[in-house]
Formats: structure tokens, sequence, C-alpha cells
């Protein structure tokens, strides 16, 4: 049976193909705000055990279930206040939803912030946006300050008594910042170098206070969950993995596009339904990076049986990831792409751990000449040794997503590596 | 110790107009108060990658050493704690640009849809030849840079602040000539009238 088409009843970003006005009008004429106060009135330990039920589970590639996360935050003390930290720093190669957010429907992210700094106890919210997203970001600005003249931010929220402010902060380029430590160093004002865990974030986190990091999508999926209920929810996708996902769809195919689709849709589904199928035809299909340029290749074998969601990814040895779906067809070098992310990762790294800093380069370097067919084969043994003697062994996890697409590849191109060492 | 004022990081030698006295115009300083009400009291560093936004867009685009330390005395930092953010952060400018920075993505996903014709045909209408090569006319500069989140619209470009996405080889060239003749076409998204850096009406709420 196939997946259903979502009605737009039935989505959360309402606005994604930026149709409609994407100002406070408009978002208030697709229900936006609507019920709002009584989700300020709504006791925050509520708001965080229907969220647990609701299994949403972080949109931002590591999939970490957003109720649990946010059960971590201690109550304000008094001492110290607690801060809400939106990750809009999107830089994960394959994934650009949350741009369409910023730019199209940024109010679901600002009433997102208010539910979030509402139930963390949090009166200041920050939002880091990556420093190119610029224009985006001028949009997201004036979206805040129409909440501050509606009054849906600042002191007493619709005469509720819920103080909250929100900031947009824009970072200056640094994939690393999308890790949540090397953000908050970075919306500190310095380097974005990543902290070593624990103290996690909700214990020490921005200025050393109680902190919760979130990607865009999660905290602007919130509030519709809080209002349309669970039943609403939990209709689509599996256990564990429930509701809805934008999927970002590029590469080889016919219409490339993002989609807010419900979860656990079988891949082939996704990308014949909503991006007009691969170009070519299915049968000229090459290889699927399923989640982002971290995880780990599918063949076309595995691409048309997987269901996209966390788990159904995880058994296969990759991840949902970001939901970026970049497809590569026959036409298309596989190994040059491959080794172009690996680039990206040596230009990418921050520096501070010498396995990451020193590995991610060599493994360009191995990556960039075998692929021209230069070497031997015993060094593709080498490559991959190398890749698991510096995945696991550094501060976070950058490096682990630097070495699992080499390891994809030579899992799936081991035969292509190997014809060109010969030829 | 104190590096030689107009020695640029990369040890050229760049003379910056009014050297050794950049100061912030009025207009900055204000701007400069409204980023400083975003953060808490005590932490005013956080306010440190916005002031370095605010001072390349008021000193022609990029970052000299001046302009740095203008940057360090503002916030009352040490100069080096500017330095290194500047050197980390890869939109920092530490040379001059053209009057356009040409940012081309050849990531995967515009790589899977001819990023690099895209590439060299921006190269061949701007007569540059390099990554980072600006042009002899001081118009362009033209960078190949990593994912810039447009993977649905690819191949894309960043020219200074706006996305210009769905390129062609054709269109790309057609564009950089629209820029030589001082017409900026439109973007993909058209930007709203709100600063991201200094906008906000914070200290009226405050």
């Amino acid at each position: 049976m196939p997946t259903p088409i979502l009605k737009p009843e039935d989505k959360v970003f309402k606005n994604l193909d930026g149709a409609d006005d994407w100002s406070i009008k408009g978002y208030k004429k697709r229900g936006g705000y609507k019920g709002l106060k009584k989700i300020l009135k709504t006791d925050p330990a509520d708001i965080i055990d229907t969220l647990k039920k609701s299994a949403l589970r972080g949109r931002g590639g590591a999939g970490f279930p957003t109720g649990l996360k946010w059960s971590f935050m201690p109550r304000p003390d008094g001492k110290r206040p607690n801060y809400l930290v939106c990750n809009a720093d999107e830089g994960e190669p394959g994934t650009c939803k949350d741009r369409d957010i910023l730019r199209f429907d940024p109010h679901t992210l600002v009433e997102g912030m208010i539910v979030g700094c509402h139930t963390l106890g949090a009166e200041t919210g920050y939002i880091y946006v990556r420093g190119e997203y610029y224009d985006e970001s001028s949009r997201l600005q004036q979206a805040l300050d129409e909440a501050y003249e509606a009054g849906l931010l600042g002191k007493n929220i619709e005469s509720t008594g819920v103080n909250v402010d929100v900031y947009l902060h824009l970072g200056a380029g640094a994939y690393i910042c999308g890790e949540e430590t090397a953000l908050l160093e970075s919306l500190e004002g310095k380097k974005g170098q990543p902290r070593l865990k624990p103290p996690f974030p909700a214990g020490y986190g921005l200025y050393g206070c109680p902190t919760t990091v979130n990607n865009v999508e999660t905290i602007a999926q919130v509030p519709a969950i809080l209002k349309n209920g669970l039943d609403w929810w939990t209709r689509w996708g599996r256990e564990n993995n429930h509701g809805t996902k934008i999927f970002s769809i590029s590469g080889a195919v016919n219409k490339p596009c993002n989609v807010e689709a419900p979860m656990s849709i079988p891949l082939k589904e996704l990308i014949e339904t909503y991006a007009d199928g691969v170009i070519g035809g299915w049968d000229n299909l090459a290889a699927i990076i399923p989640g982002g340029s971290s995880t780990p290749m599918l063949n076309p074998e595995q691409a048309g049986e997987v269901l996209m969601d966390f788990d159904g990814l995880r058994e296969l040895g990759t991840g949902l990831g970001t939901a970026a779906v970049v497809v590569m067809n026959k036409e298309v070098d596989v190994l040059a792409v491959m080794t172009r992310i690996s680039g990206f990762y040596k230009h990418e790294s921050c520096g501070q751990c010498t396995p990451c800093r020193e590995g991610v380069g060599w493994v360009y370097r191995l990556m960039s000449r075998l692929a021209e067919g230069e070497g031997s084969k015993e060094e593709l043994d080498q490559l991959f040794n190398l890749t698991k003697r510096i995945e696991g062994r550094t501060i976070c996890a950058f490096a682990d997503g630097a070495m699992w697409p080499v390891q994809g590849t030579l899992k799936h191109f081991r035969d292509e590596f190997e014809r060109r060492l010969s030829a | 110790m104190k590096i030689a004022i107009n020695q640029s990081v990369k040890g050229e030698n760049i003379p910056q107009p009014g050297a050794q006295q950049l100061v912030f115009s009025a207009a900055a300083k204000k701007k400069i108060k409204t980023i400083l009400a975003r953060y808490p009291k005590g932490r005013e560093q956080s306010a440190l990658i916005p002031v370095l936004w605010l001072a390349q867009q008021e000193f022609g685009n990029w970052l000299s050493v001046d302009a740095m330390e203008l940057v360090a005395r503002t916030l009352e930092l040490p100069y080096i704690r500017v330095y290194e953010v500047a050197t980390f952060y890869t939109m920092f400018n530490l040379k001059p640009v053209g009057k356009y920075h040409v940012q081309v993505c050849t990531n995967c996903a515009c790589m899977v849809r001819g990023s690099q014709k895209v590439l060299e045909s921006i190269q061949k209408a701007t007569k540059t030849s390099q990554s980072g090569e600006t042009s002899a006319d001081d118009l362009f500069t033209v960078t190949e840079v990593e994912c810039l989140g447009a993977c649905v619209n690819a191949p894309m470009m960043q020219v200074n602040t706006h996305y210009y996405t769905d390129l062609t080889p054709e269109s790309a060239a057609e564009i950089m000539n629209q820029l030589r003749d001082g017409n900026i076409p439109e973007a993909d998204t058209p930007h709203a009238p709100k600063d991201p850096v200094t906008g906000g009406k914070y200290e009226e709420v405050k």
C-alpha cells in the first residue's frame, strides 16, 4: 500500500514550498500561534511527557529522543539561567531543509522557540544560523521582530506570565559549529572547537549554564505535536520513529526537492513520488547517500527495500542523519564524488584532535590517488584500516562522520577501485 | 608582542586607507550597542563574531589587522582572541576580495549536477583561473567553497550575500555579465529589509 501524500492539515511546515506568505500574517492564516496560550499554561513536565510518548527524535542527525533530552534539564534554581539554543548551522552536504524553513516558514521556528523556552524553564533562546544564510536569516530576523510586535516574544507573553527573549546569532562559516558544543563555543565568541563531554550541555552548556541544543526542524515540530495531539503525530511512521520529516532529495533525480513526508516511507517510493524518479530510471541507479554526506551509502538493492527511518537505516549499517538523500546514477563517477566528500572533511576539520587533523587529510590523499587508479590493492586495505584507527578516537563525532562514507565506498565499490587499479 | 600595522596575516603588505586610525562610524557604533544587548552582562565576547561581521561590512569586505585591532579595542578583548576567531571562520576575508565575492559550491550534490562546468564557465567569464583569485579589474573574486546548503537547487553559487540557484554554465556566465554591467540579478531569496547581524528591536524591548 502506498504511503499517503500529506494534506496541508497533516503537515507541520505548511509553506515549505514557499507558495504562500512567510510573514506572521500568512503564518497566522495557516493556523500558526493558535493554541499557544494553552501550551504556555501547561505544566512543562506534562509537555515533556507528551514528547516522550510522541517518540520525536532529533532531526539534526543523531536521532536522540527529544523528550528524554529535555528531561535532562534541571529546573531553574535562580542562580544560573537555563538556555535553549537552536542549531541552524546547517552544513552537512546534501542537507538544505532548514534553509527552506527559515526562508518560507520562519514562524514555525519562532513558535517552537517560545514553547521550548517555556518547557525548559529558559527565558532566553538563541538561534545560531550559519553565516552563509544571510538573506534567509534576514527573514528570520523579521519574523522575530514581528513576534515581538505582536506580543508573542518578550515579557508576559499572551498574559501567561511567561517571559521569552529569542536572539538571532549569525555564524561565519564553519561546518564544525553544527556540533553542539562547538556551536556553544562559537556562540561565546570563540573558535568553534568541540568540548569534551561530559559535562553535557544540560549540566554545563552556554556560559556554563544548563542548555539544550536542538535542530531547527525538531524545535519547530514541537508546537504542532502538542496542539494536534499524539494520535495525529503517531499515525505516521513505525514504532519509535513516529511523525513526519522533511526529506531533501538531491543529485541525479528528475525533480530535486525538499518535501515533508511520513517517516518510514520506502526510499524508492520517496524518490519516485516526490522527485520524479532517478534520471534514466531506477535501473540506472548506482548508489544513494541516505542522510547527508556522513552516512554510508546504500547500493541499489538496499535502496530498493529500505524504509526511511532511524531504525531501518541503522539495520543496514548507515543512518537517517538529516534525511538528505543524494542520488547518484550510473553516469556519475561515484569514486570522484566520494573523494570530493573526503576533501570536504579535510577542509572542515577543526584541528583540535590529532587523529582527525592529520588523518582526515591522509584519507583524502589516499582516496584521491586510488580513485584515479594509482596505487596498489593493498592500499585499499590500508585505507580501511586507517579509517578504523581514526573513528572513535576523537573528542567529537566529526571524524566518525568523515570515515563512515569512506568505509561505505570501500564496501560497495571495492570492485570499481580494483578495476581502476589494474587498468 | 604587537603585530606591525598594515602587515596582513599572510605576510603581505596591503595598505589600507586611513590605516592606524580606523574607527567605527556613528551608525556602526549604534549597531554594536544593539548587538551587545543580545548577550548577558559580562559575556561581551559573544558579540565578537557579529562585530567582526560589522567590521568586514564597514571596511571594504575584508578584515585587515587594523580592523581586527579596532574590534579588539571595541570589545576590550586581547588582540589574539580576535585574530584566532577571524582566522578560524572561512567567511572572514583576510585579504581584499573583489566587489563581487563569487562562491561556487562544488560539493557532492552540486558536483553530481555539473558544478564543475559552472565553475569553469564563471572562471572564463571573470578571467580567473584559480580558486580564490581576484580578477584584474577587482570586480570578481571566485572561490570554490564547501556545501552552501541549497542542494535541491544545485548547482548553485553565492555572490556576496545572495544565493543564485539551479545554474547552468550559460546562466552563471550571464549573471557575471550582468554584475559587470552593474546590475544585480534577483537572487533566489530576495532578502527582507532586516539585517541579521545587527538588526532587531532588542534595545527597545529590553
